[in-house]
């Protein structure tokens, strides 16, 4: 049955917000350019089916780094980790549509798309 | 629970009324539009929905009127097709999917969780005003010529043939989700910045774990539809070819899409239900709830595979099989946690110290027709039954079970039972209970034959029907005007409570939780310090030993003795009553 | 670690939280809310266009030959340059460095108008070969047919349940090909639109941004205010990040 008093308002203070160094951001930049370079010539390569694996596999890469690194997620709390995946996570149950699309056909039917 | 200091039952006297609220603190016009005050918003919110159900319900009306005679009725078919669109639209977009999550969510999720306010006040007003555009828009769409392509838009009718005022209304739906996500972030992250200290997650009302289940659909499926309607926007207005099936594209892409959304949207409506009914049925039975983390996990298994089953509305459609299949069977894993709260409500009840008042009367009728309205899903998730019943009347009874006799009796539950939080003045008991019993009876007259038409045969959104049909209809019809009649009942006696009511004190039902520490209506900023949580939510234990023994000094209002009473307070009931609480 | 020395320049409290911790939180966590309703919004565009190109891959192959893979590239690298930029402002602005701050955002607008203007030179093309879908759609494959892109071979090897159907009158193979490409381009021109679209927003916060730190507008001394509009920025290049290589590089089936 306790309580503590609430604050005044409109006072502030110092968070302890991590700060990255320069060369952090330098480094993820290049790595983003030698990925890049390979997005487009893993794409010059003709590898049948696997180019759009692995076209999706670099942009995984590439959005990782852009994640952790640049938009601070690496140095954020354990609830920034939850809400930064959720929402890749959540594009999986959307892409279950493919289900559909992938075993329409498996019936033939004689009317239909 | 906090620091405040309680009289249990206290009267509000004069002297308390005066003391500053969140109502009282201002009075001009700008403190209203402008505020950013979590309760005041709860309350333009809360006229808004109100205005948009009314206008909703003018459009059912409509429907009923027509659908009284089998042909050569009062509307053309034309006309028709825009009354059933009208009603759907505004009442899935701007009254269901903001009923409780805008007005109670608002008002009480942050006192439950002993916070100041929301997150983000400033985003919680947006949403508010962005609501209101998008009302606006659709309205005036509507009233300039209406749409006729049903609340569902399907494509290719509704971004290519349809002749009336597709994109307005669209852009106005489109608005109202962006209201329904920024209250989703808001509510997100208040839930798990904003607790005060000692408010644990399993120790949080079920409200707010409803509220937070909500929040979750909110934001992972409302982007969806509004991409998808803005697609059909494009494919209107600028001729790109996405679902049109002339020009290579699949309509059914577009169903998939839409009820990505639309079927999770429907635990937008019911999920915050569930909330208010598990809040009503402990209060009222003196109980802590059966089986706590059940309800709570329940709440969110159900806003999580809820969005796994979207299939089911296109058994017939073209889908595949084989999805359908699976949507089917996980359809009906759904019932699972929908029975798991049925289930601890029952529990709740049971030998609980009962008091029948009216949030308790419409939480009853809560569950029965949810109960009704989910059996009959299971119904429409066999895939063979489907085929049957798919685009029937029976559809239409069944949402209406769930939507309006699920969602909008927990709403009226809810209303009923924060009332005096939110007004500071108890409205009248007699004259609720009767609009509940004039309510339940309206709808089950209205919609039980519904289901009945629907085994019959009888499409939905049709004009015309054979003449042997109308015996049902007409049966339904009179069933809308008596429901009507009991909507409009608790219209007149809140108004008049406002004025006239008595004056309620700050926990006129020796309730439990955070919002009942406060005094009633609340000041602007809630607690006067923050509040330190010791207890679970629902220790009703003390209360109800109480009364077991005859001390009803916990509750303002004349509270009926209950049967359990008449005996004097054996030990066993005691000692039973605290054995099924630690069995859980 | 000595990154931990830097000082992070003072915060206002609002009244609602405790401390600023808390409040820092809230807006991050709050933003990465707000980005996952995006994520699901460009989400549901990427399926529409993986449906579409495994039913049409042909098509969508030889339809994307169109662009200029050259400038997507171009342009992947204005935007990815521009979320290192952004990166560095927002780093700045929490040491309290007002004209670094101004600096770094002033390249990362710079980058944003230039890739609206690689986008102005594709969608111009576009736009005079009748790559706009609608009624005056019109393509012109890049190979000449005969080979095993063209239509008719389509219809001949794969597909068999879509080309060997019935299909109503005024409905031929040929037509149905055009139909395809227009779907390519449909697709195409929703998604880099919508993208642009947010890019157009980024200009406009970023820039009120620059203009608010300009004129020392006191909303903008916490860097919050920077950081928030960071991730969004950042976002738009994750987006692009995707687009790239599933829109300007689709290989052959
Ligand atoms: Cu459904």
């Amino acid at each position: 049955m306790a309580s503590v008093p609430h604050d005044d308002h409109g006072h502030g203070g110092h968070g302890n917000h991590h700060i990255p160094k320069v060369s952090t951001y330098l480094a993820n930049y290049v790595f983003l350019m030698v990925m890049l370079v390979l997005t487009f010539a893993v794409a010059q390569v003709d590898l049948g089916a696997l180019n759009i694996v692995v076209a999706v596999l670099i942009s995984v890469i590439k959005t990782s780094a852009v994640v952790l690194i640049f938009m601070g997620v690496k140095y954020n709390s354990r609830l920034t980790w939850f809400w930064a995946s959720v929402g890749f996570i959540w594009l999986f149950a959307l892409f279950l549509t493919l289900g559909d699309y992938v075993t329409r056909q498996w019936v033939h039917l004689p009317i239909g798309w | 629970m906090s620091s405040i200091p309680l009289q249990p039952g206290a009267l509000g006297t004069p002297n308390e009324q005066a003391r500053e609220n969140y109502l009282n603190i201002k009075h001009t016009v700008a403190s209203w539009l402008l505020t950013k005050d979590h309760k005041r918003i709860a309350v333009l919110y809360g006229l808004s929905i109100s205005i948009m159900f009314f206008l909703g319900g003018l459009a059912a009306a409509g429907i009923r009127v027509a659908l009284v005679r089998p042909h050569d009725t009062f509307f053309s078919s034309e006309a028709y097709n825009k009354l059933f669109s009208a009603h759907g639209i505004i009442m899935v977009f701007f009254f269901l999917v903001p009923s409780i999550p805008a007005t109670l969510g608002n008002f009480l999720l942050p006192i439950m969780i002993g916070a100041r306010d929301l997150a983000f006040p400033r985003l919680n007003l947006l949403s508010w005003y962005i609501y209101i555009i998008g009302a606006l828009i659709t309205l005036g769409a509507i009233a300039t010529g209406g749409i006729d392509t049903g609340w569902t838009f399907y494509v290719p009718y509704s971004s290519v043939y349809s002749n009336t005022d597709v994109v307005a209304v669209i852009v106005g739906v489109f608005f109202a989700g962006f209201a329904s996500i920024f209250t989703g972030i808001n509510f997100l992250v208040t839930v798990h910045k904003m607790r005060a200290p000692g408010m644990t997650w399993f120790r949080m009302p079920l409200f707010v774990w409803a509220m937070y289940a909500t929040s979750i659909v909110m934001v992972l499926g409302t982007p969806v539809v509004a991409i998808t309607l803005l697609l059909v926007v494009l494919e209107r207005v600028f001729g790109v070819c996405i679902f049109n099936p002339a020009c290579g594209g699949d309509p059914i892409l577009f169903e998939h899409l839409f009820w990505f959304y639309s079927h999770p949207a429907v635990y937008i409506m019911i999920l915050p239900s569930m909330g208010v009914i598990s809040e009503v049925i402990t209060c009222f039975s003196r109980k802590r709830v059966f089986g706590y983390e059940f309800v709570a996990f329940s709440s969110m298994a159900i806003a999580l595979l809820g969005f796994f089953v979207w299939g089911h509305h296109m058994f017939v459609t073209g889908e595949s099989m084989y999805g359908g299949m699976v949507f089917s069977i996980i359809t009906f894993l759904i019932a699972v946690p929908s029975a798991i709260k049925v289930f601890n409500w029952s529990a709740t009840m049971y030998k609980g110290n009962v008091w029948l008042s009216a949030p308790l009367l419409y939480a009853i009728g809560f569950i029965f027709l949810f109960t009704i309205g989910g059996l009959t899903g299971l119904y429409l998730a066999s895939l063979a039954v489907d085929v049957h019943l798919n685009m029937t009347y029976f559809v239409v009874a069944h949402f209406h079970y769930v939507m309006v006799g699920g969602a909008i009796f927990g709403y009226m539950a809810g209303m009923h039972f924060w009332w005096p939080k939110i007004t500071g003045r108890m409205y009248p008991e007699g004259w609720a209970k009767l609009a509940c019993i004039i309510m339940f009876v309206g709808f089950n007259l209205t919609f039980f034959p519904q289901f009945i038409l629907g085994f019959l045969g009888m499409p939905r959104r049709y004009h015309f029907y054979p003449p042997e049909y109308q015996m049902w209809n007409i049966l339904s019809s009179a069933g809308a005007s008596v429901l009507a009649v009991g909507f409009a009942i608790p219209f007149f006696y809140w108004m008049w409570s406002l004025k006239y009511g008595e004056l309620a004190g700050p926990n006129p039902w020796g309730a439990k939780g955070l919002e009942w520490a406060i005094p009633s209506p609340p000041p602007s900023h809630n607690f006067d310090s923050v509040p330190i949580v010791t207890e679970e939510a629902y220790a009703y234990e003390e209360i109800y030993a109480r009364e077991l023994a005859g001390d009803y000094s916990d509750s303002q209002v004349d509270r009926p003795v209950s049967p359990l009473n008449t005996e004097q307070p054996d030990q066993k009931t005691l000692e039973d009553h605290s054995s099924t609480e630690e069995s859980l | 670690m000595s990154s931990a020395q830097l000082e992070v320049a003072p915060q206002r409290l609002a009244h609602q939280f405790e401390d600023i911790d808390q409040q820092n939180e809230c807006y991050i966590v709050g933003m990465w809310t707000f980005l996952v309703t995006e994520i699901m919004f460009f989400g549901a565009l990427f399926l529409a266009l993986t449906v579409y190109r495994s039913v049409y891959p042909n098509s969508f192959f030889e339809a994307h030959l169109a662009l200029n893979k050259w400038l997507g590239l171009l342009n992947t690298f204005i935007l990815l340059t521009s979320s290192f930029f952004v990166a560095m402002g927002v780093r700045a602005k929490m040491l309290g460095q007002n004209s670094a701050t101004q600096f770094w955002l002033g390249l990362t607008i710079l980058c944003a108008f230039g890739f609206l203007g690689v986008k102005y030179v594709e969608y111009s093309a576009e736009f005079r070969e009748h790559h706009f879908p609608g009624p005056n759609f019109h393509f012109v494959a890049t190979q000449p047919p005969g080979g095993d892109l063209s239509a008719n071979s389509q219809v001949a090897s794969g597909q068999p349940n879509i080309s060997s159907r019935d299909f109503p009158a005024g409905y031929h193979p040929q037509q149905l090909e055009l139909h395809k490409r227009q779907l390519f381009f449909s697709l195409y021109f929703v998604m880099t639109g919508l993208h642009g679209l947010h890019v157009i927003i980024g200009i406009l916060v970023l820039g009120s941004i620059w203009f608010l730190i300009r004129y020392k507008h006191p909303s903008v001394d916490d860097y919050m205010t920077l950081e928030l509009a960071g991730l969004y920025w950042h976002f738009v290049d994750i987006v692009w990040i995707f687009l790239y290589p599933l829109v300007y590089l689709i290989g052959r089936q």
